[in-house]
């Protein structure tokens, strides 16, 4: 599979709106749909989300819908889309609902024809109309951010640094700590968002400060609480703030130049082998219930227009965030990852 | 053979040549399922090596192979690390197994059986667990020397994300296979040789130099070429450990080329010289074993004299310890520790003891299941299907039984050669097309383990037999008995400990295996092993370290359980490359 680089106007955006919309009419969560998703019995659920909220979130919905199991796969969102590649090519049709962190997986599989697409009355009513496909194939089901976090047991909050730049300082050689955008979504939107704000001269002078270099934008939280580098470069918000909320000495930085910020699409595969169960769990999950579910254990930004984002929480609009691109970041990835290998070495 | 036949009365020998005709399409069947295993997956790896991704004939990959920087890098990588990790292994081996086979060091049958016990731990396991002890500074190790030497809190004294601490982490679990090759060499080594010496006036020590260590020297070289082999095709390891400190050895390159965008001709290309250097390797080792037969000069020996370290017995066997210490007791403890931890870094105790991971792996991670049946399942089907693959293939080559018969030892010994991650390169590019689409199955997965397996198998069955006269089956014959019931009642009883033996080694092997699982495995024929490395790449370490002491606990069972059945099985050399 490639990434396609021709694009439709249209997609260069994958939430933007077009005047001629295809949308699917919003269905209605009927007692049908809750028999044919329980006579299917399972929904393969692959994403990028930590486990420690992607499992708690699964098991939810299977306590909504008993007698429907979820199966989680996690991995990397550049791992997911490599393995659906794989998978698509062999015919091997597993994956029922995606979700990645790397939207620009979604222009990709839009253009293959991949995706089904699917709105429920209530994400037709309370998701922002940037928060979604035109054409109904895939949904924003929440977003987050990957910025600069220190663990304040090794660095004082005098020496911590303020900005991507100070990373730069020789200071802090041998005491950082960053994920791999060949693995991670996350860190994939956030190379493309820092090497446009920063230049690539910045990440050949990051791979100078000898880095402990980390695949996903889940590890770096890990590390950071553990105490095995003091700041990691990058990595998911959440789980700084839910370290730093089960009492661990994490702090977030929102770096001066700005914080890369990731939506994360939901999508339905049209070769779904549970269509129905793939239905009720999308519509779920972007249920008022299951938004409020995610929020409420991770206090990631939710989608749903009604769900309210954490307290405690910086709110999204306080912050100085980069503009997302999926669409340069479609056509850029296999460059991205040629160049990062070229200062990192891995 | 014409000796062996004049000896036969003339109705056996007609039974063996009616043997030989049934036996025909027997061999043709193994030698079809043998090519078909091995011979097209090494096929396509090297049509894809010369391939450009339009399928043009090409040297350009070999090209990029040997200029970029990219590629050298890892190649020479690689060369340093399995270097570096035989010589290790043979200087702390080589004492240990004289100490064990030659002295009256305390505790060396516990000593024995605990390098055997470390061989169970899959090596990628054993990286992990170092990281837990040895990361620069959350290391449970690194803590301890800070807390005692009051050393400053951004100092280490190991550090386990460099070359050194590599080569360490895979020395670890790659010189219990010196030790037990040097240690049965000088098990079997005449001690008469020694004590003539000694008799001679020659001192203890010129009795090591003259007699014992260049009798020794080529068990040890031999061993130095299996570590170099384990260290050159090691996967896991330097995965876990050689990518956060910014590098690449070949192995690890070669499944990066399988990330996305997909390079299958690189990967090939890349595994060509993996794939030979082991054949010269293996090669090499062959005619160096092949010449200890000059040790035994005949005659039969009396088991040798140990030597006696008087005051110095109990230094030896804490020093066995200690480097037993390296794979087994630091390792374990650090699993432990974080099985039932909430963070890895912080030192069990009442306090911080927590359930959490064991209820996170069981209840919530919904691949564990899963991922345990798939296992569990792949190792008793490769177990007992390798088994018998293998014990077929052993009574045809031992007893001669088919024209032909040496073709077939070839081929189940070559596999040997084949690194892991090279036969996962060869199997998926043979196996996603058609005729045979058995990507995605748990096919695929099967006969990457039986060829994995398959030659470890096949000579230790292979040399069952051979202590199996064909004259006890001929007197059976004799009396009456059909060949089948032969079998049954003479040769099977007298192979059961062997088969045994070897069913519990390929189960633990196939528990083991990574490097190929990690290019075959599809989301729904995950193994344990490689859920084990989807947890490490997302950092999910409290699950790592439950996964895999529950790996371990499982598979000791069963070895155990195994064991009642069969009786007691001898420790075989376990040769096989990559994990």
């Amino acid at each position: 599979m490639k990434r396609r680089s021709v694009l439709a106007a249209g997609l260069l955006l994958p939430f933007g709106a077009r005047v001629v919309s295809a949308a699917p009419a919003a269905e209605p969560v009927t007692p049908a749909l809750v028999e044919a998703a329980k006579k299917e019995g399972k929904v393969t659920y692959y994403t990028a989300m930590d486990l420690s909220v992607a499992e708690p979130m699964a098991k939810a919905f299977e306590a909504n819908y008993p007698g429907i199991k979820v199966a989680v796969e996690r991995s990397g969102a550049e791992r997911v889309f490599n393995r659906i590649g794989q998978e698509m090519a062999s015919k091997i049709y597993r994956v029922d609902v995606v979700n990645s962190s790397d939207a620009a997986h979604f222009i990709s599989w839009k253009g293959e024809g991949w995706l089904a697409p699917y709105l429920s009355e209530e994400m037709a009513r309370d998701l922002p109309a940037d928060g979604r496909d035109p054409d109904g194939l895939f949904v924003n089901q929440r977003t987050h951010l990957s910025p600069i976090a220190y663990n304040s047991k090794m660095i004082a909050p005098a020496d911590a640094p303020k900005s991507f730049k100070d990373l730069l300082d020789p200071k802090y050689a041998g005491k950082l700590v960053k994920a791999h955008p060949g693995y991670s979504g996350t860190i994939m939107t956030a190379t493309l968002q820092l090497s446009r704000e920063l230049g690539w001269s910045y990440f050949e002078k990051l791979a100078k400060q000898k880095v402990l270099q980390v695949q996903s934008a889940t590890e770096p939280p890990k590390r950071i609480e553990a105490g095995e580098r003091a700041v990691a470069v990058d990595g998911s918000d959440y789980l700084f703030w839910m370290a730093k909320e089960r009492g661990s000495p994490v702090e977030v930085v929102f770096a001066a130049e700005g914080t890369p910020q990731i939506s994360n699409p939901m999508g339905i595969f049209k070769s779904s082998p549970n269509p129905n169960a793939a239905r009720l769990m999308v519509s779920w999950i972007m249920s008022g219930e299951g938004q409020s579910f995610i929020v409420n254990l991770s206090g990631q930004y939710p989608a749903n227009t009604r769900v309210k984002p954490k307290e405690g929480r910086p709110p999204l609009a306080s912050i100085k965030t980069f503009k997302e691109d999926p669409a340069a970041v479609e056509k850029q990835a296999d460059q991205i990852k040629a160049q990062y290998a070229k200062y990192f070495k891995v | 053979m014409a000796v062996a036949d004049a000896k036969i009365p003339r109705s056996a020998r007609d039974d063996r040549r009616r043997l030989i005709d049934l036996s025909g399409p027997a061999l043709a069947a193994v030698v079809a399922l043998l090519a078909v295993m091995i011979v097209l997956p090494m096929g396509w790896l090297v049509v894809y090596a010369f391939a450009t991704k339009d399928g043009q004939a090409t040297l350009g990959n070999f090209v990029t192979l040997f200029t970029d920087p990219s590629f050298v890098d890892p190649l020479l990588a690689t060369l340093l690390l399995s270097v570096s990790v035989s010589g290790l292994c043979c200087l702390v081996a080589a004492p240990m197994g004289w100490l064990a086979a030659r002295t009256d060091m305390p505790l060396a049958r516990t000593v024995r059986t605990l390098v055997m016990a470390s061989l169970v731990t899959p090596p990628f396991v054993g990286a992990v667990a170092w990281e837990m002890l040895a990361a620069p500074n959350s290391g449970l190790l690194n803590q301890l020397w800070r807390l005692v030497t009051g050393a400053p809190s951004d100092e280490a004294l190991f550090d386990i994300y460099t070359m050194q601490g590599l080569i360490f982490a895979i020395a670890c679990y790659t010189f219990p296979y010196v030790f037990i090759l040097v240690a049965n060499a000088l098990d079997r080594m005449p001690g008469e040789l020694e004590d003539a010496s000694s008799m001679l006036g020659a001192g203890t020590w010129a009795t090591a130099r003259r007699i014992t260590i260049p009798l020794a020297l080529p068990t040890l070289l031999a061993g130095a070429l299996v570590a170099f082999l384990q260290a050159l095709n090691q996967f896991g390891s330097p995965a876990i450990l050689a990518i956060p400190a910014g590098f690449h050895t070949l192995t690890t390159k070669i499944w990066s080329l399988f990330q996305f965008p997909p390079k299958p001709e690189l990967a090939a290309a890349t595994s060509l010289p993996l794939l030979l250097l082991t054949v010269a390797l293996l090669r090499s080792q062959a005619a160096i074993l092949g010449r200890r037969g000059y040790a035994v000069l005949g005659g039969k020996y009396g088991a040798p004299r140990p030597i006696r370290l008087g005051a110095w017995r109990w230094a030896a066997a804490a020093f066995a310890l200690l480097v037993l210490a390296m794979p087994l007791f630091l390792p374990y403890a650090a699993l432990i520790n974080t099985a039932f931890s909430r963070i890895s870094s912080q030192l069990l105790g009442p306090e911080t003891f927590t359930l959490h991971n064991v209820v996170f792996t069981f209840w919530q991670l919904s691949s564990t299941l899963p991922a345990l049946q798939n296992t569990f399942l792949l190792a008793t089907a490769t177990a007992t299907l390798g088994g018998v693959l293998a014990l077929l293939i052993a009574y045809i080559v031992a007893r001669q039984a088919v024209v032909g018969h040496r073709i077939l030892g070839f081929l189940a010994t070559s596999p040997l050669a084949i690194p892991g991650i090279v036969l996962g390169v060869g199997l998926f590019l043979a196996y996603t097309r058609p005729p045979l689409t058995l990507y995605g199955t748990l096919w695929i997965l099967l006969i990457a383990f039986i060829t994995v397996e398959l030659p470890q198998a096949y000579q230790q069955l292979g040399s069952a037999f051979h202590s199996v006269h064909p004259e006890l089956e001929e007197a059976s014959r004799m009396l009456g008995a059909t060949r089948l019931r032969a079998l049954k009642d003479i040769t099977a009883p007298l192979l059961r400990s062997a088969a045994i033996a070897t069913w519990c080694f390929i189960f633990v092997g196939v528990i083991r295996e990574l490097s190929a699982a990690v290019i075959l495995f599809t989301s729904e024929t995950k193994v344990l092993s490689v859920l084990i490395f989807d947890l490490k790449e997302s950092g999910d370490v409290g699950a790592i370290a439950v996964l895999s002491l529950t790996m371990v606990i499982l598979t000791t069972v069963v070895i155990v359980i195994a064991n009642r059945i069969g009786g007691a099985y001898e420790a075989r050399v376990p040769t096989r490359v990559g994990a």
